[in-house]
C-alpha cells in the first residue's frame, strides 16, 4: 500500500523537487535590501559560480536603486505629502516600478539560465524579502522520490 | 520506518488527499473545487481586516474610535460655533485653514491606522526547516575562532562598525532583521518597529511611521490653532457683551478649550519627542532601551544615522515607501494553503490536523531527519541511548525509536544541559510531537506515559511567552 502511494505520486510529477536553497539577507550595510553573494554548496554541481553571482549582484543593484534616497525620491515624497498621499491611488511608487522590473528580470533569468539547469528562483517579494529561494529539481526516476515527496508535502505546509 | 509494518496510519492518506497533495500546478480541476480565499483570511497574526483586506488594524480598536470622536467632535464644534463669528469679525481664512488642517489630520490618521506597518510574513515551512538545520549545525560546530560562541538563537552582524545582534523569533520562525521587533499585541514581527500605538489602533513601523509623525504634528498644529482661536473668539465676544454672556452665547467654546488644553501638552510633547527621534534616526524602541546611547560606552553610536539631522529627516519623511510584504488581497495558492498555526490558538492546531494534507509517513521522515541531524550533538545522543534502552517499545523498527523515546525523555528535562542543545532538541521534539500524535491515534502504540502536562518544551530560553503557551497546548493536546 505504501509503495502504491509513492508510485502514484511519482507518476504525477515530471520532475520532483529535491531541495530548496535559501540565500539569506546581507545586513552589513544596514537595513537596505541586499542578499549574500556567497555561493551555496548545494548548487556547486548545478550552476557556474559566476552566473549565480551575477544574478544576485544584479538583484542587489535593483533593490539599491529602489531604496535610493536621492532627488527623485524626495520629489516623490514631497509631492505625495502635499497631496495627502492621495496621489498614490493613481500613481505607482518608484519602489513598485522597480519591483516589476525585478520580476521581469527573474523570469528572464529563470527561462534562460536556471530552468535549463533544473533550478528555479522564487522572487524574494513572495518570501517577504527575507530570502532568495532557489528550488532544485531532479529528474523523475531518481531514488530521491521519498525526499521529493516529503519536500513537496512539507511545502504544502503543516 | 513508519510504513514498514504499520498500516493503520497510512489509511489516513486517502487517495483523494493524495491527489491534492500531489499539488502539481497541472491539477487545475482540484483548485477550482475549493473556493479561493484571500490571504488576509488566513493571516496568522492578530490583526483585523476590513473592506476585503484593504484595511488592516490591530485587534483592539476602541481607543482609535475615541481618538476619532475627540478630533471630529472638537473640530465640528469649532466650525459650528466659533468659525461664523471669527469669519465675519476677523477673516474667512481662519475656517479655511482650519478645514485644511482638519482634513490633513484625518487623512494622516486613517493612513497610519489602516495601512500595513511593515509586517514581516512568517517563514514558510521550508525556510523554517532550513533555519533549524543551520542552527543545529551552529550548535554542533562549537565555538568560533575567538572561542566566543553567541547563543544559538542569535546572529551577530557588523553594521557600519557596530555589532548588532539579530534575534530569532520563535513565533515567526525567522531571524529578525535589524530594527525589527515582534509586537506581542498584534503577534507580528514588524520592520523598523517603533511602538504599538493604541490611539491609532495599529503598530507604528517602517511603512506608516511618516504618516504617524505627520498625524501628530498636524494634530498639534490643529489643537493649538483651535485653542488659540477659541480663546480669541471668547475674548472678542467678552469685549462686546461681557465675559459671562459670551460664555453663555457660545457654550461649546468651553468644552473645546478644555479638550485642547489637556491634549496640547501630550500631543505637542509627543511631536517634539518624535522630531528628536527622526533627527537622530532612532526608533522609540531603541531610545527606550538606550541601544545607541553614549552611556553604554564611548564607542557606541547609531549605525543607521545618515550623519546630519537634515539627512535623517529627509530619509524618514521623504524616503521611498516600500510596498507591503504580506499581500493581503492576493489569493491563497491551494498547494500552499496551510497557514502556520496561530501561536495561541491551540484549537486552530487541532482543527488543522484532520485537514492537513501531509502524509504521516512523510512527516515522520522529515522529523526523523531532524532527529538524526540533532543527534550529532553528543548530549542528545546520550539521552536517546539511555532512554530507548529501557523503553517498552523496543520491538518497533529502529527509526521509530527516537519517536517513541520522546515521551519518556520528556520527564527528565536536563537541568544542567546548556540551553543551546536543549532548545535544538526541543524543536526536534516538537516536530516529532506531530508524528507521535498521529502514531498514537492508530492504536499501534501502547499508550506512552502522558507527556508531562506541566512540562514546557522550552525551558527559560524561550523568549516568546505566547510560543510557550502554544507549545504547552500542543503537549496537552498530544496527551489527550
Amino acid at each position: 500500500m505504501a509503495t502504491e502511494f509513492h508510485n502514484l505520486q511519482e507518476l504525477r510529477h515530471s520532475a520532483s523537487l529535491a531541495t530548496k536553497v535559501f540565500i539569506q539577507r546581507d545586513y552589513t550595510e544596514g537595513t537596505v535590501c541586499k542578499f549574500q553573494t556567497k555561493f551555496p554548496a548545494e548548487l556547486d554541481s548545478r550552476i557556474e559560480r559566476s552566473l549565480f553571482e551575477d544574478t544576485v549582484k544584479t538583484l542587489n543593484n535593483y533593490y539599491a536603486e529602489a531604496e535610493k534616497i536621492g532627488g527623485q525620491s524626495y520629489l516623490e515624497g514631497c509631492l505625495a505629502c502635499a497631496t495627502a498621499y492621495v496621489i498614490f491611488l493613481c500613481m505607482e511608487t518608484r519602489y513598485e516600478k522597480v519591483l516589476k522590473k525585478i520580476s521581469k528580470y527573474i523570469q528572464e533569468q529563470n527561462e534562460k539560465i536556471y530552468a535549463p539547469r533544473g533550478l528555479l528562483i522564487t522572487d524574494p517579494i513572495e518570501r517577504g524579502m527575507r530570502v532568495i529561494e532557489i528550488s532544485v529539481f531532479e529528474d523523475r526516476g531518481s531514488s530521491g522520490s521519498s525526499s521529493g515527496s516529503s519536500s513537496t508535502s512539507s511545502s504544502s505546509g503543516r | 520506518m513508519l510504513g514498514l509494518g504499520v498500516t493503520e496510519p497510512m489509511r489516513e492518506c486517502q487517495y483523494s488527499e493524495i491527489s491534492v497533495v500531489a499539488s502539481s500546478p497541472m491539477d487545475a480541476e482540484h483548485t477550482k473545487r475549493v473556493p479561493r480565499r484571500r490571504k488576509w483570511e488566513t493571516f496568522p497574526g492578530r490583526n483585523k481586516f476590513y473592506c476585503n483586506g484593504r484595511i488592516m488594524m490591530a485587534k483592539q480598536t476602541g481607543v482609535f474610535y475615541l481618538t476619532m470622536v475627540l478630533i471630529v467632535v472638537t473640530s465640528g464644534l469649532f466650525f459650528a460655533f466659533d468659525c461664523p463669528f471669527l469669519a465675519t469679525n476677523l477673516t474667512p481664512a481662519i475656517p479655511a485653514i482650519g478645514g485644511v488642517l482638519f482634513v490633513f489630520v484625518m487623512g494622516m490618521l486613517f493612513r497610519a491606522s489602516f495601512s500595513d506597518p511593515g509586517v514581516l510574513p512568517r517563514a514558510t515551512p521550508d525556510e523554517a526547516a532550513h533555519l533549524e538545520r543551520q542552527i543545529g549545525e551552529d550548535v554542533a560546530n562549537g565555538p568560533g575562532q575567538g572561542g566566543y560562541r553567541p547563543p544559538p538563537r542569535t546572529r551577530e552582524v557588523i553594521i557600519n562598525g557596530q555589532t548588532v545582534k539579530l534575534k530569532y523569533c520563535f513565533t515567526c520562525k525567522i531571524f529578525r532583521p535589524p530594527r525589527a521587533s515582534h509586537c506581542s499585541l498584534c503577534d507580528n514581527c514588524v520592520e523598523r518597529f517603533d511602538h504599538h500605538c493604541p490611539w491609532v489602533g495599529n503598530c507604528v513601523g517602517r511603512r506608516n511611521y511618516r504618516f504617524f509623525y505627520l498625524f501628530i504634528l498636524s494634530l498639534s498644529l490643529l489643537t493649538v490653532f483651535i485653542f488659540a482661536f477659541v480663546v480669541t473668539h471668547v475674548i472678542l465676544r467678552s469685549s462686546q457683551t461681557g465675559f459671562l454672556s459670551a460664555l453663555k452665547d457660545s457654550p461649546a467654546s468651553v468644552l473645546e478649550v478644555v479638550v485642547c488644553f489637556f491634549s496640547v501638552w501630550s500631543i505637542v510633547g509627543l511631536s517634539g519627542f518624535h522630531t528628536y527621534l527622526i533627527g537622530s534616526n532612532q526608533t522609540t524602541n531603541e531610545d527606550i532601551k538606550g541601544s545607541w546611547s553614549s552611556k553604554r560606552g564611548k564607542e557606541n553610536y547609531n549605525p543607521y544615522s545618515y550623519g546630519s539631522i537634515v539627512a535623517n529627516c529627509c530619509a524618514a519623511l521623504c524616503g521611498p515607501l516600500p510596498p507591503s510584504l504580506i499581500d493581503r488581497r492576493g489569493f491563497v495558492r491551494p498547494d500552499a494553503a496551510r497557514p502556520s498555526p496561530r501561536s495561541n490558538g491551540t484549537s486552530a492546531y487541532v482543527s488543522s490536523q484532520p485537514r492537513t494534507r501531509m502524509c504521516d509517513q512523510d512527516q515522520c521522515i522529515q522529523s526523523t531527519k531532524f532527529v538524526l541531524q540533532a543527534a550529532a550533538t553528543p548530549l542528545l545522543h546520550n539521552e536517546l541511548i539511555t532512554v530507548s534502552g529501557g523503553h517498552s517499545l523496543s520491538g518497533k523498527p529502529s527509526l521509530g525509536g527516537p519517536c517513541a523515546s520522546l515521551p519518556a525523555a520528556q520527564h527528565t528535562p536536563p537541568g544542567p544541559v546548556p540551553n543551546a542543545t536543549w532548545e535544538a532538541e526541543a524543536l526536534v521534539r516538537r516536530d516529532q510531537e506531530k508524528s507521535l500524535f498521529r502514531w498514537r491515534a492508530s492504536d499501534e502504540v501502547s499508550s506512552p506515559p502522558s507527556l508531562g502536562h506541566g512540562n514546557p518544551l522550552y525551558d527559560p530560553a524561550s523568549q516568546d511567552s505566547l510560543h510557550q503557551d502554544s507549545v504547552r497546548g500542543l503537549v496537552k493536546l498530544s496527551s489527550v
